[in-house]
């Protein structure tokens, strides 16, 4: 099986995000980037998956990133990832969620693929558009939020578990299918020494858009629909109203008291 | 003709859901200011009977899409709004940011070739575009984004905004969409519920959520007992959720559930960024911890510093006599 996994590089999510003066942007100096936690729940399930499928089965790796992406890629190889693809091309800078759809559609589709497995969103931006988007340019089915993945003894079909409020869903699907993975999937493994080594040795592609038969100006940011005006800080939040050195009966009636009168909240 | 601010709503056995109204509502606001007129779309087995409900909601026409699947179906809903967008002079459309939005808006926006902002807090026209505000980062900072092609599609964080109030005296024009052939690849075969009858917590108004201070899953019963008496759901942070005190589906937070209450509760939770990214757009958050430094008291409009093991019973009873009153 041609396993796939798509993958973003993301900011760590202890970062702190200072928005810049001008409002174009968040400072980048100091970040640390890793593999989006969901994804690594994506990796996990690719790397089960072959070796359940066994026979020439590999797990290839596709993202879209700059030059920084590629230390995530390898963590992914050293986590046992046969081959990736790094789509690094500057005009995908600022596009839209289906302008990096495209590009990574297109990859995969000049890579080979019965199965693509994803993250359910990137904890950068928090869209959860690409896997959808991606879903649609390949014209495959797509299910979002999956808890539980199974597949037939014969590869055709899946059974999946997707989240959704109050409940779960089963799901059934032919594939080639898209799976958008949720925490408690999997527990991802972590990279070893010698997956360490021999990731260095694993083949990365680098491609840029015209090396996918793209047009920067279609695809990338100058052809991006969704335009972003400005990135706003967080406002300051005033100081809240602690309770301290109360008895606990006297300081849960206060309580009480401001949420009904102060925040008319209950 | 006046072009139309269409929302998608939502429902799930045939039971319209809460972010319906909330989309209606601010829908009525985008398209007074846009001199549009609100439409709506309702998918489904059962859709039909729903239009009425639409209708009092402030729905001046409403799209149908009638199947005989009871469940929702990724490929047949897109097909159903991409065709429901091509019959209407829809400039805006709105959706929930909920588990079906999340999935369904992705792949229409892509379907039809335009731009999407997804979880959105606020909307607004500006100069007779439609502005989105957004959270990003887990809600470190906001970005406000604009969409240069038509439609314009935004999803819509639960509990943003209130719901439409229904007229009676209103109704709507049911218009029967024939969508286009579609045969499923991927089908849901069973739903399977996990919550009691407590309203999920992306949709709660009122949440009561326990750490690992928690220190056992049945220790959690006294959170229970409290929000029965407030109408709260319960909610759980992941130390609680990996310690095996709770369900994921409990989990609030980076991995888990971004909640948007209008109260929020915090018993014996530290405050991780990773568990703020989930709940700190809640209107009001209350921090009970027996550590003063503990961080969330700074990003709290109220806490008491104590022993929760002992101000959940007398908050329970506090609560008691004053919705007693
Ligand atoms: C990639 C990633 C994703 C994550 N996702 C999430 C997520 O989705 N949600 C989430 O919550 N966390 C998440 N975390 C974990 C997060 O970093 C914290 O570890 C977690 O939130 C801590 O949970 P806690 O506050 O319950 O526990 P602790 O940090 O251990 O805090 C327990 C608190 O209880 C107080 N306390 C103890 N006893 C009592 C008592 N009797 N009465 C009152 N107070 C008491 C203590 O003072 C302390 O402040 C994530 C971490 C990572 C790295
Ligand atoms: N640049 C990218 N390269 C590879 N995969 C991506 C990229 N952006 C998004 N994805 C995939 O799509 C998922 C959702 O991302 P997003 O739509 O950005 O929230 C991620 O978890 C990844 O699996």
């Amino acid at each position: 099986m041609k396993i796939i996994v798509i993958l973003k590089q993301v900011p760590d999510s202890e970062t702190k995000i200072k928005v810049k003066g001008d409002g174009s942007g968040i400072e980048t100096d100091g970040i640390k980037y890793v593999i989006s936690p969901y994804d690594e729940y994506a990796v996990e399930e690719a790397l089960k998956l072959k070796e359940k499928a066994g026979g020439d089965s590999t797990v290839t790796v596709v993202s879209a990133g700059p030059d920084r992406t590629v230390e995530s890629i390898r963590t992914a190889l050293a986590m046992g990832a046969d081959a990736a693809v790094h789509v690094n091309d500057p005009a995908l800078e600022g596009a839209d969620s289906l302008g990096v759809a495209r590009a990574l559609a297109k990859a995969i589709q000049d890579n080979g693929f019965d199965i693509i497995f994803a993250g359910k969103q990137g904890i950068d931006q928090d869209n959860s558009q690409v896997p959808s988007a991606v879903a649609e340019l390949l014209d495959i089915p797509q299910v979002n939020i999956i808890a539980k993945f199974e597949i037939t003894e014969d590869k055709s079909k899946a059974t999946v578990s997707r989240r959704i409020e109050g409940g779960e869903e089963t799901i059934e699907t032919s594939l080639p299918a898209l799976f958008g993975c949720e925490k408690g999937l999997n527990e991802p493994r972590y990279a070893s020494l010698p997956g360490i080594m021999k990731a260095k040795k694993k083949p990365v592609k680098t491609v840029d858009l015209a090396g996918l038969g793209l047009d920067a100006g279609e695809v990338g940011a100058a052809g991006s629909h969704v335009k972003i005006l400005k990135w706003i800080p967080l406002p300051e939040r005033q100081a809240g109203k602690i309770l301290q050195g109360m008895e606990t009966a006297e300081a849960s009636k206060e309580l009480v008291r401001l949420l009904r009168e102060e925040a008319k909240v209950i | 003709m006046a072009n139309e601010v269409l929302v998608l709503a939502e429902q799930r056995e045939g039971t319209l859901k809460k972010i319906s109204l909330e989309l209606l509502s601010i829908g009525a606001e985008l398209a007074e200011k846009t001199g549009a007129e609100l439409t709506a779309l309702v998918i489904g087995n059962g859709a039909e009977a729903l239009a009425k409900t639409l209708g009092e909601g402030g729905a001046k026409k409403v799209y149908v899409a009638e199947t005989a699947d009871k469940y929702y179906n990724t490929e047949f809903y897109t097909q159903a709004v991409v065709d429901a967008v091509g019959q209407s002079q829809a400039a805006i459309v709105l959706g929930g940011a909920t588990s079906m939005g999340r999935d369904l808006l992705p792949r229409a926006a892509a379907r039809l070739g335009t731009g999407l902002g997804t979880d959105c807090t606020e909307l607004r026209i500006e100069d007779g575009k439609l502005v989105m505000r957004r959270p990003v980062y887990s809600g470190k900072a906001y970005v406000e984004l604009t969409v240069t092609t038509s439609p314009a599609m935004a999803s819509v964080r639960p509990n943003s905004y209130g719901q439409a109030s229904l007229d009676s005296s209103k109704s709507a024009e049911v218009v029967k969409l024939a969508v286009k052939d579609v045969t499923p690849r991927a089908t849901v075969k069973e739903t399977i519920k996990t919550a009691g009858d407590k309203p999920d917590l992306t949709e709660a108004e009122i949440i009561v959520s326990g750490g690992r201070a928690m220190k056992a899953a049945e220790n959690f019963k006294i959170l229970h007992e409290l929000a029965d008496v407030i109408g709260a759901t319960v909610g759980a942070s992941r130390a609680a959720v990996d310690s095996g005190y709770a369900p994921h589906s409990m989990q609030v937070g980076q991995t888990g559930k971004v909640v948007n209450p209008k109260l929020y509760l915090a018993f014996g939770i530290s405050g991780a960024i990773q568990h703020l990214a989930g709940m700190r757009t809640s209107k009001v958050i209350v921090a009970i911890n027996k550590d003063p430094d503990a961080p969330i008291f700074q990003k709290a409009d109220y806490g008491i510093v104590d022993d929760l093991y002992k101000v959940v019973p007398a908050l329970t009873e506090e609560f008691k006599k004053l919705l007693a009153e």
